[in-house]
């Protein structure tokens, strides 16, 4: 008897959906036994990582405050991944983002108004579309690769950031911090309830979601970037563009991205730091795809990555583990995922021999 | 033809035993039973049949006796020997050879790297291409050694499969449809070169469904049918009402192409110049063709002398710096996409079904709307899709074409080809066209389906639509075309009826006959111009 993968007839339905499932099952056991082999107790680092961080209200609220960024990353990625368009660089779109609104504050934000802070979510999502457009105009002008381009204009963002806080945006009565000036009452957004830090950003996130489930199932340009990412071939007979579905793919996940990069200096942040985000970006590639690229999905992987990213920061102060214990997490769901997702097309059985 | 070619010994000489011998094969796959206790036995220097529909279980046994799949129950003999064939490996050790329908060639290598490859010991790069070179002259299969296959076209993949069979001299070759690509002399060089071979001892497995083929070549016929055998016969002594009959197990009518006057012209290439992007492709060079409402003009040729590349530019895939060297019902279309080209009326129909034609992993209703979303108003408002409007569609296709499947719902990739077919030919005709444009429309289909495709394209011209055909089996162009024209090195040959040519014409005509004559035409017209 041994174990054989057979494949099958069509694509397990079920499985598809069982996969993040079953990843986050692994995940959790294997993080539980590398926290055992770290001499930790496991029902301590269990409580520590997965329910200490929503024992509270303002635990909750922390939960949905992260959620946010992953979730509007997340849709837009996946709406190019759908289509065979791989954005990599949603962290450097979502920096710029941060920017881009952070700039229109620092510009006109002395005086209070009611446009300024509509000024600034938009400026944000301008600017993750022209971040996003880089990579766009290079794959349909040259051929190049946008994984690449977008990877690398991370850095090239995240190095933008740097020089405008420590130099021409620098707070000047900051006491020499590489911050810009906090921003005022009116330059944030609104939260959602007191004693929470939510805000309204989860709300147009969650608006989004169900938006991107209209484009998807509902909109004509939604079922051709299906298409093209399926059968690539298919799309050019049924003379469907290819530039402009890079161009849509790229701009998209732009926009959401850099929404996410203005919600977060808008939000929590409230003023520009040399770093604006803690990998939202890059760990919501791995949201999009826990979340087999359907909203309701995604909406449901952010939480899950949420949830690691506060799990991760309670188990630094609580448990003394290093900040690498979130990344872990993150690799390990991946992992696990992709194995997982064998699974959807084959099956296990056990042959006599 | 055949006489001059007695038969070798169809029963065993006593004493010898059976080259191969199959008793009670059986292969089960989740969805389908492929084999159902099947025997076969072939002697040596025998050409032996084994006919079938599509989906009849033809392919898939034979995969079993080259040890690409392990059967579920019964036995191989070899030589009168048992034998367990687990791997190609063992099968080419045991003087088994394959020329698969799929062709199993990897596509960024050259073709003497793929043959390298194949073959179980190692041979040095120089005195390999040689011997591909030498090979490929004695059989009159053209290949080029250093070629990439990605490049190559479905009938130069097949030459170079065929090549790297009869490198390995094999004791038994099987032949897995290997005429459909070959011109009509071609296809006789290859049957001196499978008889010389069978009277040198070899045997001969010869999959297909061309009966007068099988008539002409083979000593004897295994019939399949659903996977279950439908009997064995002496193709010699039967009609081809016969064996249709023990193949798909009814009757064929054959097609009638009323006589018609044609209209005025619908499609119109006019001095079609262009190169192709890839390196080994074709050019299409003073590309000249009019095809008007009610008649089907038929295109033959060996695949790979530019029907890719026409298509391409018929379908709009691949546009011309000429704007007005494409025209559809008198509108210069040259610049136009394919969405745009369908919206003036015209349906096509691609050589490849899955991926091409279809999208693999849709439903059929989802790919209703992939060229139907363009054409017909009702699948697109405002931006938004009509799901309802595509399945109402999906199932008016399924139901008029006959389509077997599981409904509109079912994934594209999970029908056979002549069904797919079947659906993609009925999307594209009930999409209403004024121009349709059908490339290799019954490749690989089952007899009983390309029927139904024929009879579908038929209608459209009695319905005064104007009509092309691209195919590489003669005898479908001459049955259902009402003008005939050859594609060759990129050129398209004078058109003729059916009834002015023949099949000799039109076989010297697709391996280049036509373009000396054009080509002084053509320095006199330019010389009266000067």
């Amino acid at each position: 008897m041994r174990l054989r993968l057979e494949k099958r007839a069509a694509p397990s339905a079920a499985m598809r959906w069982a996969a993040p499932l079953m990843a986050t099952l692994l995940m959790l056991v294997t993080g539980m036994l590398i926290l055992v082999l770290l001499g930790k107790a496991p029902g301590d680092a269990f409580r520590v990582f997965f329910i200490k961080p929503l024992a509270s209200v303002y635990g909750i609220g922390e939960l949905l405050l992260k959620t946010t960024p992953l979730l509007l990353c997340g849709l837009g990625l996946a709406i190019g991944f759908r289509s065979n368009v791989w954005n990599i660089g949603a962290e450097g779109q979502l920096t710029i983002g941060g920017i881009c609104g952070a700039g229109v504050a620092l510009a006109f934000g002395d005086t209070e108004s009611s446009w300024l802070l509509p000024a600034m979510l938009i400026a944000g999502v301008i600017g993750g579309m022209l971040w996003a457009a880089i990579p766009a105009l290079l794959r349909t002008r040259f051929n190049t690769s946008e994984i690449l381009v977008s990877l690398m204009l991370v850095y090239i963002a995240q190095l933008l950031l740097g020089y405008l806080v420590h130099g021409p945006w620098r707070d000047p009565d900051g006491y020499n911090f590489p911050q810009s000036r906090l921003f005022n009452d009116w330059e944030l957004l609104p939260l959602l309830w007191d004693g929470v830090r939510t805000n309204i950003a989860f709300l147009i996130a969650l608006l989004l979601a169900a938006l991107s489930w209209l484009f998807t199932a509902k909109t004509y340009a939604g079922y051709r970037m299906q298409v093209a990412g399926l059968a690539p071939a298919a799309a050019a007979y049924a003379g469907f563009s290819e530039r402009r579905n890079i161009w849509l793919a790229l701009l998209i996940s732009g926009a959401t991205a850099g929404l996410a990069g203005i919600a977060e200096v808008a939000g929590p942040i409230g003023q520009l730091q040399p770093q604006v985000s803690p990998g939202y970006g890059f760990a919501a590639i791995i949201v999009a795809f826990v979340g087999r690229l359907h909203p309701l999905g995604i909406l449901l992987g952010s939480l899950l990555m949420s949830l690691l990213y506060l799990g991760g920061e309670q188990a630094q102060i609580e448990l003394a583990l290093p900040s690498a214990i979130t990344g872990l997490f993150q690799g390990l769901l991946l992992f696990f995922l992709l194995a997982a997702d064998l699974l959807v097309n084959f099956r296990i059985t056990g042959s006599a021999r | 033809m055949t006489d001059s070619f007695p038969p070798t010994t169809s029963a065993a000489t006593p004493g010898s035993a059976p080259r191969l011998a199959l008793r009670g094969i059986s292969k089960r796959y989740p969805s389908v039973v492929a084999n159902d206790a099947v025997d076969l036995t072939v002697q040596p220097g025998e050409i032996h049949a084994l006919m079938g529909e599509n989906g009849a279980g033809k392919s898939t046994l034979m995969k079993i006796v080259y040890g690409v799949t392990r059967p579920d129950a019964g036995t191989i003999h070899w030589q009168g020997e048992p034998v367990t064939i687990d791997s190609p490996a063992k099968a080419r050790a045991l003087g088994i050879g394959m020329v698969f329908q799929h062709f199993s060639l990897f596509e960024t290598l050259t073709v003497a790297e793929n043959i390298a490859l194949a073959l179980d010991h190692r041979a040095a790069p120089s005195t390999l291409d040689a011997r591909i070179n030498e090979v490929s002259e004695r059989y009159g299969l053209p290949v080029d050694p250093k070629r990439l296959v990605h490049s190559m076209s479905v009938g130069e993949r097949q030459r170079v499969e065929i090549v790297r069979c009869l490198l390995q001299a094999p004791q038994l070759l099987i032949m897995d449809e290997p005429t459909s690509v070959l011109t009509p002399q071609a296809v006789q060089t290859l049957f001196g070169t499978l008889r010389r071979l069978a009277s040198e001892g070899v045997s001969i497995l010869y999959i297909s469904h061309k009966l007068d083929e099988i008539r002409q070549l083979c000593d004897t016929a295994t019939v399949l049918r659903g996977g279950r055998l439908a009997g064995t016969a002496t193709p010699r002594l039967e009609d081809d009402a016969g064996l249709a009959r023990l193949m798909i197990g009814s009757e064929l009518s054959p097609c009638q192409l009323p006589p018609k006057q044609p209209g005025e012209i619908m499609l119109e290439l006019t001095n079609l110049n262009l190169p192709s992007s890839d390196p080994f492709g074709t050019h299409l060079q003073r590309v000249d063709l009019r095809v008007r409402r009610g008649e089907i003009v038929g295109i033959a040729g060996v695949s790979g002398n530019g029907q890719k590349e026409l298509m391409a530019a018929l379908s709009g895939e691949c546009l011309s710096p000429d704007v007005g060297a494409v025209r559809i019902g008198g509108q210069p279309v040259g610049r136009l996409g394919p969405a745009a080209r369908r919206r003036l009326g015209l349906g096509f129909v691609p050589e490849e079904r899955l991926g091409r034609g279809a999208v693999p992993a849709m439903s059929l209703s989802d790919n209703a709307l992939l060229t139907g979303a363009a054409t017909a108003p009702a699948m697109l408002r405002h931006g938004l899709v009509s799901r309802r409007a595509a399945r109402d569609f999906a199932t008016g296709v399924i139901a008029a074409f006959n389509v077997k499947c599981g409904g509109e719902s079912s994934i594209a990739s999970s029908l056979s080809g002549g069904n797919l077919q079947k659906f993609i030919v009925g999307r594209e005709v009930r999409l209403d066209p004024q121009v349709m444009v059908a490339a290799q429309p019954t490749w690989g289909v089952d007899v009983g389906a390309s029927q139904m495709i024929r009879q579908a394209l038929i209608e459209l011209r009695n319905r005064d639509v104007a009509v092309l055909v691209v195919s590489e089996e003669l005898d479908e162009l001459f049955a259902i075309c009402d003008r005939l024209v050859v594609i060759a090195q990129g050129r398209l040959s004078p058109s003729r009826t059916p009834a002015q040519t023949s099949v000799e014409e039109i076989g010297s005509w697709m391996s280049g006959g036509f373009i000396a004559a054009a080509d002084a035409k053509q320095e006199v017209r330019d010389a009266a111009a000067a």
